[in-house]
């Protein structure tokens, strides 16, 4: 990318808010429309309106409203909320730990959850009351448990809890947490391929209730970091200068930790482990528009979303009927696409480490 | 303003700062000494409120900063640490925007005219506003520095604590800071808490100093009565040398290197050294002699290497005799920044010269004298102010180490020694026709190599005192006897 579209762009917020958020709807009507039945983007419109407003279908094809309705749209839907999360999750990690490498599972709270979904799998865990929910319910009540350990831990380790520590706390967590992992997936026999599928991620076939499942715990999530934009900004340059600015560090890093850890949670709870969303979203919306959270947070959460829908429609019509794993699909643009943002910046660009 | 009693703390178990009570001020500029691990920063980490203390009280405006919100302190006290780590590329609005954090209230905050008012006038004033729209990342650590100032400053607090603020500014910045600061402190009443590395600046600058060791107080008051040679040499553990500011009533202080063998040997300064053309008598010393002198060139204290005696028409008349003399010295390259350089109306073959040895000092004098416009000190009222180049000139080389104190006297001494000349060859005032003392336009010189023999007085009885009386005075009679030789013949 060019140096002059970079500074056109980075000189306007409002320019940039509506170029993520035309690539938002971009992605959304792209999503909904291509795969093995092409559905018009005006027949698109039609069913939103007849959904939302009650207008007539207009002899729109009976078969497209359940397509889109009952199986498209919530897929599409569910991958933006999924990339949304992740993504935002991710910005407010980088911005709090100090380190623009740092992701929504740096901390373990993935490995949390997926040993709780992988428990879940293995040993065919069927709660009663929740039934099909079992496996994301007990996902994010992992996802839960594990960050207040992780801080409980770090916290016991020295009392101010600096970032260091927490980091650290969230490694050992992780690799803990992942040999519990390997461990059931090696003493596993048949549930191998659905394991390994879950892991790898996945929002296809998960419909409504998913969406019901993950959207309070984004609205909460989101909600807080986006009102904690000024003390991320504040605890960019270091918690000691946070403090001297005005910032209760303690409350507010415990407040940003359990919000962005509550947005992780519940993703890897409806959708598995997808990788690299929250660690090249933020990114490469710092590369161009600056690490203003205040703009940051929700720039990346629409520029997630779409890149999420994107990634899932690749991973659902690359090599049609299969459908691979999203996890694999983002990696696999991500990994590339973030080896050449290190090295345009090496050469040029606004310096962001 | 700030008081704090008894205050002692540190890290975990391991107290850093012990017992210390001070108050500072408000509008005052407290500086805080000491050497490396003396607990300095400790100190201003507890005040500012990251490092709890562990016993005693810190008080601003009469409430203890315990009871202070994050938010309420910050708005009473800024703080500019050392270093500010940064991880990404704010630009410098966004950086200095950040100090009105503590101003800004509701989830999502209004920025409102008077934010971006102290912005403004915080970029103003540290001289960031220029490069407002680039990234910190681009900046030079100075710049930078003056950023998080702006930053500080844009809190708008009435305290500011600052750690070794001039650390990464270049000489003209750590003055402009400073000069800054104290007008801030004078202007707007804030109170300004400092480390100093740099001993003369905190003396320049600071109302009052805190010198610490080992973290407790070691000394507490006015620069004059904290900067004390002996003190700081205890504390710093270091040879200094104390002299006062040239212009400013503060002491400074002189780091004192160790000598090295080569720069201790014996210099001898002697008739060897001494050249002589028609237009100036000139002598060249191979090392920069310490010297005080009144020439026209390189008067005052100083250091200087080459000693030129020029002479010129009786009737030299020049509005900016320095410059001309200037570029006399230019002329016959010599440098002008290592020249003590004189004037004489008097024929330069008529000078005297004398090596006098006495015990462990040795002392070369070199006098030119014409007593055309002779003066008697006692009746010199009565002269009118008309100013003719010098008549006497006296130069004294000690091949020695004086104080500051022989020097004094060793200008007492050369000058009896010369009046007494004056007497036994009975010069007269023409005007009174009493005894003259001396001519309207007399200079002098002290000059010493400042190796071997330490030399602390040059009174008369003095050994270098007996050096400088003889060879001054042989020389001025000797010099005054081939003068008037020379003007008879002429």
């Amino acid at each position: 990318m060019p140096k002059p579209f970079i500074q056109m762009f980075s000189k306007n917020k409002f320019s940039a808010y509506l170029f993520v958020f035309i690539f938002f709807i971009v992605s959304v009507f792209a999503g909904i429309s291509i795969g093995t039945v092409q559905v018009p983007v005006r027949d698109i419109i039609f069913l939103f309106s007849h959904h939302f407003f009650g207008t007539p279908l207009d002899g729109v094809d009976a078969s497209f409203d359940n397509i889109v309705w009952k199986i498209r749209f919530p897929r599409v839907l569910l991958a933006g909320l999924v990339g949304a999360s992740l993504a935002v999750a991710g910005a407010a990690f980088q911005g709090l730990l100090r380190n623009p490498l740092a992701d929504p599972y740096t901390l373990g709270v993935s490995s949390g959850a997926s040993a709780g979904a992988v428990m879940v799998l293995f040993f065919n865990i069927q709660l009663p009351w929740l039934s099909g929910f079992t496996l994301p319910v007990v996902s994010i009540a992992a996802s839960i448990v594990t960050i207040f350990i992780v801080i409980l831990f770090a916290q016991a380790i020295e009392r101010s809890m600096k970032v260091e520590t927490i980091i650290l706390t969230g490694i050992i967590f992780s690799s803990f947490l992942g040999a519990i992992i390997s461990l059931m997936i090696a003493l596993t026999g048949e549930e191998l391929r659905q394991i390994i599928g879950w892991l790898l991620g996945s929002v296809s076939m998960r419909g409504w209730d998913y969406i019901q499942l993950i959207l309070p715990f984004f609205l909460a999530g989101t909600f807080l970091l986006m009102v904690h934009a000024a003390e991320l900004n504040a605890m960019s340059f270091g918690e000691e200068k946070a403090q001297y600015l005005g910032v209760n560090v303690r409350r507010k890093k415990l407040i940003v930790l359990v919000a962005g850890s509550i947005l992780t949670g519940a993703a890897v709870a409806v959708s598995g482990t997808i990788g690299f969303v929250g660690l090249v979203v933020p990114h490469f919306i710092r590369l161009i528009w600056g690490p203003d959270h205040r703009h940051l947070l929700p720039l990346s959460m629409l520029a997630g979303a779409g890149f999420l829908i994107l990634a899932d429609l690749v991973a659902r019509t690359v090599i049609s009927p299969t459908e691979l794993p999203i996890g694999v699909i983002t990696s696999v643009i991500g990994a590339p696409v973030f080896a050449i943002i290190l090295l345009r910046k090496q050469r040029k660009g606004r310096g962001t480490a | 303003m700030i008081e704090i009693e008894q205050l002692s703390g540190g890290y975990d178990s391991k107290l850093i700062v012990h017992e210390l009570s001070f108050s500072v001020q408000k509008g005052e500029i407290f500086g805080i000494l000491g050497p490396n691990g003396s607990g300095k920063t400790t100190l201003l980490k507890m005040i500012s409120g990251i490092v709890p203390a562990s016993r005693g009280s810190i008080a601003v405006d009469g409430r203890q900063i315990k009871e202070y919100t994050p938010k309420e302190l910050a708005k009473k006290l800024a703080v500019l640490p050392q270093m500010t780590p940064q991880a990404f590329s704010y630009t410098v609005r966004e950086t200095v925007a950040l100090g009105r954090y503590a101003h800004q209230n509701g989830i999502f905050p209004v920025w409102r005219k008077e934010d971006e008012q102290a912005v403004m006038k915080a970029m103003k004033q540290t001289g960031t506003l220029q490069f407002a729209e680039s990234s910190i990342e681009q900046l030079s650590g100075g710049e930078r520095q003056r950023v998080f100032l702006a930053q500080a400053l844009a809190q708008e607090p009435e305290i500011l604590l600052l750690d070794e603020p001039t650390n990464h500014l270049d000489l003209s910045f750590q003055k402009e800071l400073l000069d800054l600061l104290k007008k801030t402190a004078n202007d707007a009443g804030l109170t300004v808490i400092s480390i100093f590395h740099d001993l003369n600046l905190a003396s320049l600058y600071c109302d009052r100093l805190l010198l610490m060791e080992e973290g407790r107080m070691s000394g507490l008051g006015l620069p004059s009565e904290v900067l004390k040679e002996e003190s700081i040499q205890k504390v710093y553990k270091t040879a200094i040398h104390q002299r006062p500011h040239p212009e400013v009533p503060k002491p400074q202080m002189s780091i004192l290197p160790e000598k090295t063998a080569q720069e201790e040997a014996e210099i001898r300064i002697d008739e060897t050294c001494v050249q002589q053309t028609s237009e100036w008598i000139s002598l060249e010393s191979p090392i920069l002699l310490k010297t005080l002198s009144a020439g026209v060139i390189g008067a005052g204290w100083g250091w200087h290497r080459s000693f030129v005696n020029r002479h010129v028409d009786k009737n030299y008349w020049h509005d900016a005799y320095k410059e001309d003399m200037k570029v006399f010295l230019k002329r016959y390259h010599f440098d002008v920044n290592e020249t003590v350089g004189m004037m004489t109306a008097v024929q330069l073959d008529t000078a005297a010269c004398r090596f006098v040895e006495v015990e462990d000092v040795s002392v070369f004098a070199v006098v030119t004298a014409g007593v055309g416009n002779a003066v008697d000190v006692s009746r010199s009222i009565e002269h009118n102010r008309a100013f003719l180049p010098g008549t006497i000139n006296t130069w004294v080389f000690a091949n020695g180490q004086l104080s500051e104190e022989a020097f004094v006297q060793a200008v007492m001494t050369a000058t009896e020694a010369k009046v007494k000349a004056l007497l036994d060859k009975q010069v007269k005032d023409p005007l009174t026709n009493s005894q003259a003392t001396g001519t309207s336009t007399d200079s002098i010189l002290i000059a010493a190599t400042q190796r071997g023999a330490h030399q602390a007085f040059a009174g008369t009885i003095s050994p270098l005192g007996q050096a400088i009386g003889k060879a001054v005075y042989e020389c001025t009679v000797e010099a005054l006897e081939s003068n008037q030789r020379g003007e008879k013949k002429t």
